[in-house]
Parts: structure tokens; C-alpha cells; sequence
């Protein structure tokens, strides 16, 4: 059960803290990780993660090679050719650039290779569009890639460090895209507590893969041409690495609580376990919801709120556990798949079936349009009777 | 024809280990010619080394070996780029000496 940290916790957390964005987090982070290359393009809003950690690596505080290459496509290319030679490898991108990226995320990832990407998260053009949804992300679900959306500028940072570890684990061996919203969190800046170099740097440890391609001592072949033969027994390989994140998470973020006294789950219940009415949403909304269950716990009402931080591999065991209870569940979307159902509802509602709880989807905040605590609360209030609702709501529109 | 292994008994993401597989002879490829070399007007440049799609031209450190035709498939790309028409395509049944080495004219022993 998480609640919130009491006045004395939070006067004590701030004294340590620095004000940063959370991209400015994510830069933080690379700078402590240090990684051996790092290809990049700048895209909105991802640039100004791209630009302080150049700023860090120009005035000597990482030692990173720093690849400006013409494209995301490009971007991506090269991080595999980093990361298959032996090198630690991060990228960072965004929206089109992320698009961009797909063919080649889809290779790293069936490369197995540990790259960790920073994504700030931003709508899908078109039409062109800078500000935040989850579009982009959504582009990746099914390429083999893990990944997390976080609520603001700490966990971008906290997650940006685990991610190391845990795509380096020898029975993961996974690209990461840790996505953070664009602007709202990218753009922010926010109280975080950054760890001590030197700690971050023994907690990443140093970089191991199994088949470093420029290990001449053993010689290898990377990325052949696979016959009907073998090619669905790799792919099952991957099934396999996922099936392996739940546990290689549990200890780094175990881990991780060791250090920071941050423990992190891939899920997280705020105020979940007597709720009747719950609301599931991915990213930085989820900070505007916890307000929105305080109020309406204040009033008596039983509300909840479950955020899901892993997306892929989804934790569907974590989230049937987390909501076998509730009876009235409102899954918020910010992504779309037209002609369907929301993508975290569809997971959510797998992760339930047989369950049964009454369920309701929403989308909201295509394009970076604002969610407020009263469309939270109508939510709640609409949740009493989901039966009314099985049709996809749709949050703030104009109709 | 090699068992057909598990999935998990494969190394991961295709990675193929030099030491355990098969290496297919391409040599059974060749369609009709080979190369041999006049080692007297060889310059060492390795030009035909590092451009041989099949790693089918041997090298002695620095220098210019010969033709290991169990690889070779006869594509003559080696002979078209040697700068010196050091190389010459043969036909694949003519007799020549190991590796196709050959030195003023006449066989060149090892
Ligand atoms: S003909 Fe020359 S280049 Fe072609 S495979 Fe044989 S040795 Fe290599
Ligand atoms: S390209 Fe010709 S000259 Fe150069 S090493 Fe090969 S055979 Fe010799």
C-alpha cells in the first residue's frame, strides 16, 4: 500500500534534491552510467536530454562517444553496430524519430542487444503534433523491446539506471525504452534526489554480453539470414527473455532499494486495496489522479488508482492480483488503435478476463490536450454505473 | 543434414558460433573456373584478400598465400580487382598445383 510521504519526509527529501527536469534526469543518469556510445538525432521533446548530455561529455563529466548521425534510422543502426561490437550503447528519441527507428528496434531486439533508449514520449504526426501522448511508444509494443512509462522526472531518472541492469541481464539481453511524457515531464522541472557517481557506476556494473562481435578470441556471426528452420525457434527466444524480466526486475530493483531507498515495482497501487471504482493509466496523469483519490477518499468514496509502470513485458499476474477485487475498472488510454479498443485496456482486460469486473476504456490526452481532476472525478462518477458506458469514452473532446 | 535443435538450445538472436557449426564447402559452387596466381608479379597488396566474398584467398601474415578451393566459388572478383593481373581464371577440371600457386610460369611448391 503506497501512500504519500508525510511534511516532514517531503522537507527532508527536498533538501537533498536538486531541481531538474526530467530530461535533465535522464541526462543526469547517462552521465553516471557513462555509456561507451551513445548515436543520436535530436527530435522535440527528447533534445533537451540529447543536449545537456552533451554538455556533460563537452566539459569532460563522460567519457561517452557521442555519434551525430543524419536520422533516427540512423541513430538506431549504429547503436547496433555499438552494441553488437561490445560497447555499452544508449540512444534517445521521440514521435517520428521513434518511427523511424522501428525497423532497426525491431532488429536490436531480436539482436538481443541491450541498448537502452530515452524516449520522451509525443504524439504521431498527422497531423504534426509536438506535445505528449503515447503514440509513439505504442509504435514498439510488439517488437520485443521492454518497456516503461513513468509518472515524473525522478523515476525517469531511477528508471534510466535500472534499465542498465536490467537489459544486461544474461537471461534478458533486451533493448529498454524508458518513456517519459514529453513536455510534461521532459520539460518540468521537479525536486529529484540524483544518486553519488560512484555508486550509480557500481551499480551498472561493467558491461557484459555474452558475443562481443570484436572478441577475435571467439569468433562470431551477428545477424544472419535465418531459414524457415530456425527463425520461429529465435523468436521463441525472445518470448523467453521476456519471461525473464519479471525476476531480473525484482532483483535490480531490489537492488536499487538497497541504495536509494526507492523500491519500485512494475505496477504501483495507490490506495487500491478496499476500492470498489479504479482508474489504470500509464505516465505523468497518474500524478493529477493520486490528487483526485485523496479528494475522493476524503468524501468516503472507495476509489483507487492503478499505475502501470512495465508495459512490455505487461504484468498481467501483478494487475489481476492489484484488481481481482474491484468491481468497476475505467482503463485510460493515451494512445489509440483505431478501430479497436485502447492498447493498455486490451492488456488490462486480458490480464481480467474471468475476473469479473465491469469494465469501462477511455482516451484522453491525444496530442497533449489536458486532463483535468474533473474530468477524473466525472470518470469516477461514471464508473458507478459502467454498464452504461461500453462504448470508447472519449476524454475532453469536443462533440 | 544436422538435427534440428530446440530453442533453447541454440545461442540467442541468431549468433552463430564460428567453432560450432558446419562450415558449407561454397567451393561445390564453382561453375566452370577458377583462379590461379602467377606469385612473380604478386605485390602483396591483399586487395583480392580483403575483397574475396568467401575468405577463400589465404594470407601468410602480410603476405599473398593462395586459394583455398574448398571456399572458393569462382566468382573471379579476386582476379578483376588484382592490380598487377596476377590472378588468372582457369577452368575448374585444369590440373594446378595446391592453392593454385604458381611461379614463373610453372607450379610453385610450398
Ligand atoms: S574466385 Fe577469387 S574472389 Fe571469388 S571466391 Fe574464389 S578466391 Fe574468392
Ligand atoms: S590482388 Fe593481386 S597483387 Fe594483390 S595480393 Fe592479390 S594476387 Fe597479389
Amino acid at each position: 500500500m503506497k501512500t504519500k510521504p508525510t511534511e516532514a519526509e517531503r522537507i527532508e527529501m527536498l533538501r537533498r534534491a536538486k531541481l531538474l527536469t526530467g530530461a535533465e534526469g535522464a541526462a543526469h543518469a547517462m552521465r553516471q552510467i557513462n555509456p561507451d556510445v551513445f548515436p543520436v538525432y535530436p527530435i522535440t521533446p527528447q533534445t533537451p536530454i540529447i543536449q545537456t548530455f552533451s554538455k556533460f561529455v563537452a566539459d569532460g563529466e563522460a567519457s561517452t562517444e557521442i555519434i551525430n548521425v543524419e536520422s533516427e534510422h540512423s541513430a538506431m543502426s549504429a547503436a547496433i553496430g555499438a552494441a553488437t561490437a561490445g560497447g555499452r550503447t544508449m540512444t534517445a528519441t521521440a514521435s517520428q524519430g521513434l518511427a523511424l527507428m522501428i525497423e532497426n528496434i525491431y532488429i536490436a531486439a531480436s539482436m538481443r542487444l541491450p541498448i537502452v533508449l530515452a524516449i520522451g514520449n509525443r504524439a504521431l504526426s498527422g497531423p504534426i503534433n509536438i506535445h505528449c501522448d503515447h503514440s509513439d511508444s505504442m509504435l514498439a509494443r510488439d517488437s520485443g523491446v521492454i518497456q516503461f512509462f513513468v509518472e515524473n522526472a525522478q523515476e525517469a531518472y531511477d528508471f534510466m539506471i535500472m534499465s542498465v541492469p536490467l537489459a544486461e541481464n544474461h537471461d534478458v539481453l533486451l533493448p529498454v525504452l524508458v518513456g517519459q511524457d514529453g513536455f510534461t515531464i521532459t520539460h518540468t522541472a521537479e525536486p529529484i534526489l540524483l544518486e553519488e557517481d560512484e555508486d550509480v557506476q557500481n551499480f551498472v556494473g561493467e558491461y557484459e554480453i555474452p558475443y562481443p562481435l570484436l572478441n577475435l578470441q571467439k569468433p562470431t556471426t551477428q545477424g544472419p539470414f535465418d531459414m524457415p528452420d530456425y527463425y520461429f525457434e529465435h523468436k521463441r527466444q525472445q518470448q523467453a527473455a521476456m519471461d525473464a524480466v519479471p525476476d531480473a526486475f525484482d532483483t535490480v530493483a531490489n537492488h536499487y532499494a538497497a541504495l536509494t531507498g526507492r523500491r519500485y515495482d512494475a505496477i504501483e497501487e495507490y490506495r487500491l486495496e478496499d476500492a470498489e471504482r479504479a482508474i489504470v493509466v500509464m505516465g505523468s496523469s497518474a500524478g493529477t489522479m493520486k490528487e483526485v483519490v485523496d479528494d475522493l477518499r476524503e468524501q468516503g468514496e472507495a476509489v483507487g488508482l492503478l499505475k502501470v509502470r512495465m508495459f512490455r513485458p505487461f504484468p498481467t499476474k501483478k494487475v489481476r492480483e492489484a484488481l481481482g477485487h474491484v468491481q468497476k475498472v475505467a482503463v485510460l488510454d493515451r494512445a489509440m488503435s483505431f478501430g479497436s479498443k485502447g492498447p493498455l485496456y486490451m492488456e488490462v482486460a486480458e490480464a481480467l478476463f474471468g475476473a469479473g469486473p465491469s469494465m469501462q476504456n477511455y482516451v484522453f490526452g491525444l496530442g497533449g490536450r489536458d486532463l483535468f481532476p474533473a474530468d477524473i472525478r466525472q470518470v469516477f462518477e461514471n464508473l458507478k454505473n459502467p454498464e452504461e458506458m461500453r462504448e470508447m469514452q472519449y476524454i475532453g473532446i469536443r462533440e | 543434414m544436422n538435427e534440428l535443435k530446440k530453442y533453447h538450445e541454440i545461442p540467442i538472436g541468431g549468433t552463430v558460433i564460428t567453432k560450432d557449426v558446419v562450415q558449407p564447402k561454397t567451393g561445390g559452387w564453382r561453375m566452370g573456373e577458377k583462379p590461379m596466381v602467377n606469385l612473380d608479379k604478386c605485390v602483396n597488396c591483399l586487395i583480392c584478400w580483403l575483397d574475396c566474398p568467401d575468405t577463400a584467398v589465404l594470407a601468410e601474415g602480410t603476405d599473398f598465400f593462395g586459394f583455398e578451393y574448398d571456399y572458393c566459388k569462382g566468382c573471379a572478383l579476386c582476379a578483376e580487382v588484382c592490380p598487377t593481373d596476377a590472378i588468372v581464371m582457369v577452368p575448374d577440371d585444369q590440373e594446378v598445383p595446391e592453392y593454385g600457386r604458381m611461379l614463373n610460369g610453372g607450379p610453385h611448391e610450398n
